[in-house]
């Protein structure tokens, strides 16, 4: 970030300036604060945790400030709460059913708030990084979700049942076991969350990238000669599109994250599937 | 030419998923549009197909990286 930026004062040195992407997405460690290393992982707060933090709050606060005191008729906050809540609860009823559907809300809700607000850090002025972009989020994300989905699958129908109708689905011939088990068993043990996990992490990362190159084409081509002109003024028509076109992939993302937790979990709660 | 490579290995990756995706989701809208009743059960399933479709395409956008 700090060589395009460097790049987009002097005028137009756009050479060498996106050689690394990885400098958009790892930031040093706070100079003030002391470093933090566990068992040789830097643990030392940066801008992206800072950002995460933010994020967190502001999305606790939104919630907070919906459900504080609940009325019959909601207010303006209200309404937006349990706007998201009903969104959540009516994926979960019609993918997990009635019977089982309810239980997950909360958690569901969790995923959904928190990828929603991590997000939109992408497109927050002066913040301008999704943390979801570093692959630590996802992967626990991931993580939390491949755990629940094995955990209800074994609370539901026993271990010795779950993992048996796992790897051996039923209504299959016989001989097609040899082929079917090994899939079976890598998509649905690594397969799962290694996609939830790297859906998430790339369109984030693509996002973030696009919006960079977009911001600086402007920067750098619109005060310079005549020709760079007419790119920075393509740019800057293009830029409201390639927000509005992020800000449906933030939306859609945080939902194809919630409703395919809700797939793996339905599917391990009702072995029919 | 390094990277190069990287470039092209996503860009062929996503050809057939690219191809799956589109035939996939039309044919979803197609059914949807014949029977609105069942356009839930439809969506839901799309969405699954998608999830298989696009490991194949994210698979390409990490090996562009990891080779």
């Amino acid at each position: 970030m700090s060589a395009i930026l460097a790049a987009a004062e002097w005028g137009g040195e756009f050479e060498g300036a996106l050689d690394d992407i990885g400098k958009l997405f790892r930031f040093p460690p706070l100079s003030f604060l002391p470093s933090i290393e566990v068992a040789g992982i830097d643990l030392s707060i940066n801008r992206t945790i800072l950002i995460a933090w933010l994020m967190t709050l502001v999305a606790a606060t939104v919630m907070y400030a919906a459900f504080r005191s609940p009325k019959v008729v909601p207010g303006r906050m209200q309404a937006i709460g349990e706007m998201i809540i009903g969104f959540v609860e009516s994926i979960a009823v019609d993918i997990i059913g009635h019977k089982h559907g309810r239980r997950y809300v909360p958690l569901l809700t969790t995923f959904f708030v928190f990828i929603l607000f991590m997000n939109l850090a992408k497109l927050t002025p002066f913040l301008m990084l999704p943390p979801t972009s570093r692959i630590a989020f996802p992967l626990f994300l991931a993580g939390i979700t491949w755990l629940t989905y094995i955990g209800s699958g074994i609370k539901e129908q026993g271990f010795v049942h779950y993992f048996k109708e796992l790897a051996f689905p039923p209504g299959v011939p016989k001989p097609l076991y040899v082929l079917l088990t090994p899939i079976e068993l890598i998509s649905g043990l690594v397969l799962r969350p290694f996609t939830l996990m790297l859906r998430l992490f790339a369109n984030m990362v693509a996002g973030h990238i696009l919006v960079v190159i977009t911001l600086v084409t402007i920067h750098v081509f619109l005060p310079s000669t005549p020709v760079g002109w007419t790119v920075g003024v393509f740019a800057l028509i293009a830029s409201p599109l390639v927000f509005a076109f992020e800000l449906l992939i933030i939306g859609l993302q945080a939902y194809i994250f919630t409703m395919l937790s809700a797939v793996y979990i339905s599917s391990s709660v009702e072995p029919a599937h | 030419m390094e990277n190069l490579g990287n470039g092209l290995v996503f860009g062929l990756a996503t050809l057939g998923p690219g191809i799956g995706l589109g035939m996939l989701i039309g044919k979803a809208i197609e059914s949807m549009a014949r029977q609105p009743e069942a356009a839930g059960m439809v969506r839901t399933t799309m969405f699954i197909g998608i999830a298989v479709v696009e490991a194949l395409a994210l698979l390409g956008f990490v090996l562009a990286f990891a080779i």
